[in-house]
Parts: structure tokens; C-alpha cells; sequence
């Protein structure tokens, strides 16, 4: 894509400080999310996802977690240098979060409305103080964005009133009503039901197509990925595996961890389930050496053993971070994950 | 011979407080509000509906956790809940659960081998409790040195497996199993999925499958019943079901489904866009419970519960805009 990136993570490497030595948890993980631009952030448990949107908004429990390297660029400022008073800047003007579960994100002893002003009066140029009525206006119009009816009265309500789909919707037009320019939305409709996330999620795009407004879609769904994105990093164990425009990856992927998820999915059409990937995440207290996915990957050589692979260009605007593919625009090598036909 | 699980107008309604001051009246959740269904030998029936839809209250009060306020199960035309004694030993041993969250069904200071020797204990068990345990791991493709661990250093996929041969220890014919991979990971789901389909063929087993993933179920159910807010709204064969789904509420609930390729999208029916909220089971409208969101509803909808239709063979629906055309 033209132009420079609206947010730059360059190498970042973080580790926690535990009891017992040091989780090496990010292990250089490059993203870059131009202006506009949707972008989808897939990875199973514990691998990773999380940590990076919290080091991007700098909110990692520190001093335990560590940032040992790396520059995390947005607007081409360093975030990671920034002193208190510029982060305040950038969080919710520049840079917004929704969580996973709005019932952990509102406050359930403040109705709607006491939580919407902070936010509603943040959101305002500096130096002004807006009036009751006016808050309440701005509050009211915010909801209304979000397609929530009869906001005049959601406002004396307290979350423990609204269903999962209304309160997340309320987090929703909280995280845009200070009209940032990257929203990062963690599994926005992970803990709602099916036909409520679609719509939520299907509100959300509707909402950043027509404000410009970049996105990182962080989930373990690759459907929900494969819908709402225009670009896809795959990530495993702290480390970003291959990176593609969502059609290409979704029609031809290249590392062997991403064809193995892929295949793991249950199929809508039928056929049976795969058995997935063997073996389990490595832990971080001693990752293996070399490739991270070394251990469980059918194709291992024994380079992977050694020498950590560097994502690189496999195709044109598709990257990938594995030996199988030394020499840069080359055909994907299909590894066969076992299907056994059940039902 | 009668169905091998039958459930007749099951009814199960929890009280969750009073209102008034003066006239105490209690208020309810109707949590399944008049549910029939069958269940035949050897096949895995499916049962999806979004949270809060009755679906683990139905298996809770087949294995006997609540007892139902109303209608009536039968297995193996026995009423399991018949002049309110308690559940016979050897009937409570045919009916097996697996719990969602491994994490919390097992108890993590107890090792796998506690864990497993206890449904051996509680039923008597003539073999010898060391040789049976060790049988079951090899059931489930544990190796016999998991017996001394404890459930902390086992991930979440084995957890899961160290219940499903809790759940064989009794070798039940039943096993109810409430959505036993939504807690993992998709990559680990498979083994687990796989596990279980080769049990049921090589233990003849019938599996009540609970889940709200739909695309898992197309692969595992041999038939599917679709719930809303405690009722039935669909039940179908497999194939027939995600071929011709006919209740506007499955129609929605299929098309909303993300997918990961172009084939799939194009098996799912006509997108029917979802629109308003899931009433609260407190409050559940007048009527057809999904009237508010349903993109046919008529008039009568907002009156008239509608009972159910048979479509032709085991496809049957609960929607006014069959009964019409009757």
C-alpha cells in the first residue's frame, strides 16, 4: 500500500518477569496498519495477540512484562518513548480499544450515562468544559450512532440492565466518540451469540468505512477474519507466521501452522474433522530454538531447529516466515493434515 | 419398542425472586418451556441454540440435577423421574455427562487416577480399580502415565479427554456431552471430535451434542434441534436441515455463521440479516417468542404461540407460516 503506515511495529519483543526467569513472549512481531485500512490479527490462545495491542496502547502491567526491544511507531511517533501527557493524547483520540467482554469493560455501579460523560467530555478539544445539557446531548447522539434505540432512557441505565449485544454497542460508541484514527477491537463478538455478532460486528464496519478509521480485528475465528478483513497476520507463539491480503490467504496459504488451522476448522459443507494440529503451544518460560512451530510442524528440517526463520516475501504483497520458501515468489507447498470422515 | 430418550413437553422453570409487597408473587425464568424430542439409539443428536436458550438445562435434568416441574422423560420407556424417588444406581450409570470447561470439572487436587477411581467406586465395580483405570486411558489414547498427575499439568485438550473417560467409566449408553470443545483451541477441537466419534462406533454409544457452533455440528449430528429462549423451534435430519432450513430464526442463525471458504458461502441459505435483541427469558414476549426479530412475522405471531408442524419425515417446525399452508 502507498503512503506510510498509520501505526509501525518494528521488532517488538516483550517478556514477563516471573518467579523463575523470563517469559519470552513477543519475539519480534512486525505489523504495519495503513490509514483506513482493516486489518484482521488471527492466533489461537496464548499466542500473543493481546500482548501486542496492550504494548501498542502502552498499557502492559509493568514492571513485570518488559519491553526488551523493538519501536512501536504511530502517526511516526515512537509510543514507547512517549512521556505520560503525550500517551494521553494518543489514548482514545488516536488510538481506541473495545474488549472482549463489555460486562468487564462498564462499570456496573455507574449507569450508562455517568460512563458515557467522562468519555464524552475527554473527547472534547482541551481547555472547554462542556455543560450538563450539553454532555447529555453529545451522549444521546453518540448512542444513536451505534444504532441503539431510545438512548434518552439507556442513559439511566446500569449495564447490568442491557443484554451482552447492547453493552457491547454502548463500548462501542464510548471507543468512537472521540473519532480515533486506529481502532483495535480484541474478539468483539466472541462472548456474543452468533446472529448478535454478526451484527455487531457487521455495525462496527459500517462505522469505520464511513469514518476512514483503521481497525485491527483481533481473533481466533478465521471466518470472522475472512469477512471483515482487507489484510491478515497470522500469529503463533509470539511470533507473526505469514502475513497476506485476506483473499489471497484464504486462497492459498503458505505456512504449514496456518494450513493446519485452516484445515482444522469445521467445515459448514461437511466432510468430517480434521485432527488438528498435534502437540500444544510451546511454553514461553523455554521456547524451542529456531522456529517456534518447529516441534509440531510435519515438515520440519533441520535449519528450523536452529535458526529462526525471518518473514519474507513468498509472493507479491504475501509474506511468510518459514524455510520452506528460500527464494521469495514460489508455489506453496501443501501439507497434508490428516481429515478423518465422521457424522 | 419405544425410542431409546424420549422427552415429552419437558418443562423446567426456575424461580429467581418475588415481587410485591403485599401478594408475594414469585417471578420465573422459563428456562425449557415445553421441549419434546427423541433420541434414538447410536446416533448423535445435536442441540444448538444460543446461551441462555435451555440448552444445558435440558441435559441437566436428564442426568438428574434438576427435576423437571413438568412433562416427562422417558429412557427405555422408563420415566426417569417416576413418583419422585430417587434415580436408581443402575439407571444413573447409563447416563453420563461431559462438562464445557475442564478446568472446573475436574477436581485439581485429586490425580487421574482419584479422579477416574471414584464412578468405579460409587458403582461397584467387581474388577480390580487399578487394571480399569488403566483400560480407560488406553480407551482414550492416555498413556498409563498419566495416572499419577494432576489436572494442572495437563492442557486443556487432555483435561477434556481425562472426563470423557470419567464419563466411559460407568460405560454408559448415553453420554450428553455440553459443548465439550468450546473451551479449546479449533486446533486441538479435531482430536477431541475424532476421539469421540471413534467411542461411539466402537462402544456403541448415543451422544446428546450440545453446541452453539454450527459448523461443527454439520460434521458430527446425525439430527439437529434448533432452540430460542427454551422452546424447539426446528428439529431435522442432518442434511435436510442445513439444505432446507424452513424456521426464519434457523434461516437467520445459518446465514450469520462466518465461513472460511468460497464453497461454504455458498451453501449457506439466503442471508437474512439479524436484527433486534434476544428478549430476556424473564420477560419473554406474547406469542411466537421470536416475533420481535423475525423478518415474516405476521400478526398473529404476536398472539399466538405457535405449536408444532411436521414437514414430512422427522423435519418439524414451530412457525404460523406453516400451519397456513396446512
Amino acid at each position: 500500500m502507498s503512503g506510510h503506515p498509520l501505526l509501525e511495529i518494528k521488532d517488538l519483543y516483550v517478556q514477563f518477569n516471573v518467579y523463575g526467569g523470563a517469559l519470552k513472549v513477543l519475539d519480534g512481531v512486525n505489523i504495519e496498519v495503513h490509514p483506513g485500512e482493516k486489518v484482521g490479527l488471527v492466533g489461537e490462545t496464548g499466542a500473543g495477540k493481546t500482548t501486542t495491542m496492550k504494548a501498542v496502547l502502552h498499557v502492559l502491567p509493568e514492571p513485570a512484562a518488559q519491553i526488551t526491544g523493538g519501536e512501536i511507531l504511530f502517526d511516526g511517533q515512537d509510543i514507547l518513548k512517549m512521556v505520560p501527557s503525550q500517551l494521553k493524547q494518543i489514548r482514545g483520540k488516536g488510538i481506541a480499544m473495545i474488549f472482549q467482554d463489555p460486562t468487564l469493560a462498564l462499570n456496573p455501579v455507574f449507569t450508562v450515562g455517568e460512563q458515557m460523560s467522562a468519555v464524552v467530555q475527554y473527547s472534547m478539544e482541551a481547555g472547554r468544559n462542556l455543560t450538563k445539557r450539553e454532555v447529555r446531548e453529545r451522549s444521546i447522539t453518540t448512542l444513536k450512532e451505534v444504532s441503539l434505540a431510545d438512548p434518552e432512557r439507556l442513559l439511566g441505565n446500569y449495564p447490568i440492565q442491557l443484554s451482552g449485544g447492547m453493552r457491547q454497542r454502548i463500548c462501542i460508541a464510548m471507543a468512537l466518540a472521540a473519532r480515533p484514527k486506529l481502532l483495535i477491537a480484541d474478539e468483539p463478538g466472541t462472548s456474543l451469540d452468533v446472529t448478535i455478532q454478526d451484527q455487531v460486528l457487521r455495525l462496527l464496519d459500517e462505522l469505520v468505512e464511513k469514518r476512514n478509521t483503521a481497525i485491527i480485528l483481533i481473533t481466533h475465528s478465521l471466518g470472522v477474519v475472512r469477512e471483515r478483513t482487507d489484510r491478515v497476520y497470522v500469529m503463533y507463539a509470539g511470533n507473526i507466521v505469514e502475513n497476506a491480503p485476506t483473499t489471497q490467504l484464504y486462497s492459498r496459504s503458505f505456512h504449514p501452522y496456518t494450513q493446519g488451522l485452516m484445515a482444522a476448522v469445521p467445515k459448514l459443507t461437511g466432510g468430517g474433522v480434521s485432527d488438528g494440529i498435534p502437540g500444544r503451544m510451546p511454553a514461553y518460560l523455554n521456547p524451542p530454538q529456531g522456529c517456534r512451530f518447529s516441534p509440531r510442524c510435519p515438515r520440519v528440517m533441520e535449519i528450523c531447529r536452529g535458526e529462526k526463520p525471518m518473514l519474507r516475501e513468498a509472493s507479491p504483497g504475501h509474506q511468510v516466515a518459514c524455510f520452506l520458501y528460500p527464494r521469495g515468489n514460489e508455489l506453496e507447498i501443501n501439507t497434508k493434515w490428516n481429515v478423518s470422515s465422521g457424522g | 419398542m419405544g425410542a431409546f430418550l424420549e422427552a415429552i413437553d419437558l418443562k423446567k422453570y426456575f424461580v429467581i425472586g418475588h415481587e410485591g409487597t403485599v401478594h408475594r408473587t414469585p417471578v420465573t425464568v422459563k428456562a425449557v418451556d415445553g421441549v419434546s424430542f427423541t433420541l434414538q439409539q447410536g446416533e448423535t443428536f445435536g442441540l444448538v441454540g444460543e446461551s441462555g436458550s435451555g440448552k444445558s438445562t435440558i441435559a441437566y435434568t436428564i442426568i438428574g440435577m434438576y427435576q423437571p416441574t413438568a412433562g416427562s422423560l422417558l429412557f427405555h420407556d422408563l420415566d426417569l423421574f417416576g413418583k419422585g424417588k430417587t434415580r436408581p444406581l443402575a439407571l444413573r450409570k447409563q447416563i453420563q455427562i461431559v462438562f464445557q470447561d475442564p478446568g472446573s470439572s475436574l477436581n485439581p487436587r485429586q490425580t487421574i487416577r482419584q479422579i477416574l477411581e471414584l464412578p468405579l467406586r460409587l458403582h461397584r465395580s467387581s474388577s480390580d480399580l487399578l487394571t480399569e483405570v488403566v483400560r480407560l486411558l488406553e480407551l482414550v489414547d492416555l498413556p498409563p502415565a498419566y495416572l499419577y498427575k494432576y489436572p494442572y499439568m495437563l492442557s486443556g485438550g487432555e483435561k477434556q479427554i481425562v472426563a470423557i473417560a470419567r464419563a466411559l467409566a460407568t460405560s454408559p449408553s448415553l453420554i450428553i456431552l455440553d459443548e465439550p470443545t468450546s473451551a479449546l483451541d479449533v486446533s486441538v477441537q479435531g482430536k477431541i471430535i475424532n476421539l469421540l466419534l471413534r467411542l461411539q462406533r466402537e462402544l456403541d454409544l448415543s451422544y446428546l451434542f450440545i453446541t452453539h457452533d454450527l459448523s461443527l455440528m454439520r460434521n458430527v449430528a446425525s439430527r439437529v434441534a434448533i432452540m430460542y429462549l427454551g422452546k424447539v423451534c426446528e428439529i431435522a435430519e442432518m442434511s435436510e436441515f442445513f439444505t432446507h432450513p424452513q424456521h426464519p430464526y434457523t434461516q437467520m442463525l445459518l446465514s450469520s455463521i462466518p465461513v472460511v471458504t468460497e464453497e461454504e458461502e455458498r451453501a449457506k441459505p439466503v442471508k437474512v440479516i439479524s436484527t433486534g435483541e434476544i428478549p430476556s427469558p424473564v420477560n419473554v414476549p406474547p406469542g411466537c417468542s421470536f416475533h420481535m426479530r423475525c423478518p415474516r412475522a405476521m400478526e398473529i405471531c404476536q398472539r399466538v404461540d405457535p405449536a408444532m408442524v411436521s414437514l414430512g419425515e422427522g423435519h418439524t417446525v414451530r412457525c404460523h407460516l406453516f400451519e397456513q399452508s396446512q
